[in-house]
């Protein structure tokens, strides 16, 4: 087990290097510069400029030079933001991108654990098609087009909600949350529907029936442990999905968020905003898919014994 | 002469009473036929592309023809789904659109297939070293955050149309490669392979006619799989301005468009949203329905 962890956690490593590696030579490939948009400045205003970012020194050097900054947690000053720090930046929009994170994780689990449950209790019948046919709707509807439609329909047309902003005015953080859970809730429902049937049909639940348990006793105290494992190890990957497909619907509902910042950076050519968040995003990624397969592995006794046993 | 012919067809009305031998793709042809939903996309889809397919003789407008004195107009006899701000036909662009989301599809889909059977096929038929070499760096590729990635990408190197393919193949190729990966090790210790082996067949011959054939079944399903994928992924960059570029149209740039003027014309968002959802919805449902018949051991989550 132990082995396991420590495995998989160093295999993690080379990941989060290969992205950053990758990141940095694909940004510096790109034609144009940070500034070569800016109006016309003397060549010594230029030379000062690339001298404050390390500009004038050769690939390899600038490469070595933001790696050895990076192993002490300084990801850079931001080209596009004179005088502010990537750091800063992130740190700035995380809390808003994490608390949109957990609000449409918390969405789609509620909505999509219920309806899957429901669904697989009466399999093929109309209680398993009408939820199901709602979980693909939200599977095939992206967010770019969920996110606006429900902004026309609660927003516009309805006047109920606000239809952009976030923590600025009161019901403003419904929308964004629903639209960024909406595909997962989609997901996870069809994940504890065929989780939940595979368990139905075990021994230990005709054992459980047997007794003479209440069928509510069976499902939510027997059924449910074991129907929610797909769902619990998909929960990471989803988490680092959320946020890392945040950008969507933080431009969508203009929320200042990681996501936005990260668009914004890759527009401007904003180098080492570009990398500082990617190489967050895909630390966090890497950090939520290990995390995931720990509870996994400590959730399944199955595993569990396999792993004790390799030993 | 009558009477050798009458003969004939006793015989052959024997032969077709006898019970013929089903191949896997009749059985599966069977199936699939009464899966209604599958069947529904599968209809849909094959309209949906004559429609795209024929659009020119279709309708009566061209895609640009702008009617600035019309403006934008909601569904009427004349324009079916409205007109756009320029008093462009919203079904004609929707149709053209079409086009270039389904072509994007497909393309980039054949991308992700020919190069993820590859890879899958040759790490699953030598295996050892090379085989966890080879999965060690899709494990790897897997781990990347992709979507920012492409964003990166199509932003770094500009906005072409080979590189989008390009660009979605190479995210969607990983799953396919794991796919046929497990499928030929499972093959590659049948006694037909190993029989092609001893009589001297090459590998990349015994890959080519007794491996891949075998695994077609799973290949085709999660083909079908990927396409809708795809067709988001495009959808969702030329919503952000990085895929498809103007003059050209796709269902993502008509979103997208639909999005800024939604408040005083919602049916340039709702009919292009329509279309691009039904066709996912068709092709999850075709895929769903082959994967269960083809494959009906298969899981269907």
């Amino acid at each position: 087990m132990w082995r396991f962890l420590g495995v998989r956690s160093l295999q993690a490593i080379p990941v989060i290097f290969v992205v950053i590696t990758v990141t940095f030579f694909l940004v510096r490939a790109a034609p144009g510069g940070p500034f070569s948009n800016e109006k016309a400045v003397s060549p010594q205003v230029q030379a000062a400029l690339e001298a404050q970012y390390r500009l004038d020194q050769s690939m390899l050097q600038q490469y070595f030079s933001y790696m050895a900054d990076l192993l002490r947690g300084d990801l850079g000053p931001s080209f596009n933001f004179p005088g502010r720090t990537v750091n800063e930046m992130i740190f700035q929009g995380l809390p808003i991108t994490a608390e949109l994170g957990f609000y449409a994780l918390l969405v789609a689990l509620i909505i999509g654990v219920l309806a899957g449950v429901i669904a697989s209790l009466k399999p093929n019948t109309a209680q398993d098609y009408v939820p199901m046919s709602l979980a693909m709707v939200g599977i095939c509807m992206p967010s770019f087009l969920l996110g606006p439609m429900l902004v026309l329909i609660f927003g516009i047309w309805l006047d109920l909600l606000p239809v952009s902003g976030w923590g600025a005015a009161p019901g403003d953080k419904v929308l964004p949350s629903i639209t960024l859970g909406a595909m997962y809730a989609a997901y996870i429902a069809r994940l504890s529907r065929s989780g939940m049937l595979e368990v139905m049909s075990q021994d230990y639940l005709r054992t459980a029936r047997a007794k003479g348990l209440p069928e509510r006793v069976v499902v939510i105290k027997h059924a449910l442990r074991a129907g929610l494992l797909p769902v619990i190890s998909y929960l990471g990957p989803a988490f680092a999905g959320l946020l890392s497909g945040s950008f969507v619907v933080e431009t969508v509902f203009q929320i200042p968020g990681l996501g936005r910042f990260y668009v914004q950076a890759a527009f401007n050519r904003d180098y080492t905003m570009i990398l500082g968040t990617t190489t967050f995003l895909a630390t966090l990624i890497v950090a939520f898919n290990l995390l995931s397969d720990f509870i996994a592995a400590w959730l399944n006794p199955r595993l569990r014994y396999q792993f004790q046993k390799k030993k | 002469m009558s009477q050798s012919a009458s003969d004939l067809d006793q015989i052959t009305t024997a032969a077709d009473a006898m019970p013929r031998g089903v191949s896997l793709w009749q059985d599966a042809w069977v199936r699939l036929r009464k899966n209604k939903l599958a069947m529904f996309g599968l209809v849909f889809l094959a309209v949906m592309i004559l429609l795209c397919l024929f659009a020119p003789l279709l309708t009566p407008y061209g895609y640009e023809e702008q009617n600035l004195r019309l403006g934008a107009i909601p569904p009427s006899a004349a324009h079916w789904l409205g007109t756009d701000t320029f008093g462009r036909d919203l079904l004609t662009r929707i149709l053209y659109g079409g086009r270039v989301s389904l072509m994007v599809g497909f393309i980039a889909t054949s991308v992700a297939l020919v190069v993820g059977v590859t890879y899958g096929a040759i790490a699953g038929y030598v295996g050892g070293r090379v085989d966890a070499m080879m999965m060690r760096l899709v494990d790897i590729l897997y781990a990347l955050p992709f979507m920012i990635f492409i964003v990166l990408l199509m932003v770094v190197f500009g906005r072409n149309l080979l590189l989008l393919f390009l660009a979605i193949g190479a995210v969607e190729w990983l799953t396919m490669a794991r796919i046929v990966r497990g499928q030929v090790q499972g093959i590659r210790q049948q006694e037909y392979v190993e029989a092609a082996i001893s009589l001297g067949l090459s590998p990349a011959a015994i890959i080519r006619k007794h491996v891949i054939p075998n695994v077609l079944g799973p290949i085709i399903v999660y083909t079908t799989l990927t396409i809708p994928n795809v067709m988001l992924l495009e959808a969702f960059l030329s919503f952000l301005g990085l895929g498809i570029q103007p003059p050209m149209s796709s269902w993502g740039l008509l979103i997208s468009y639909g999005v800024e003027t939604m408040e005083e014309y919602p049916w340039l968002l709702i009919f292009p949203g329509i279309s691009l959802t039904l066709t996912l919805f068709a092709l999850n449902f075709l895929g769903d329905g082959l994967r269960d018949a083809l494959d009906p051991k298969a899981s269907r989550d």
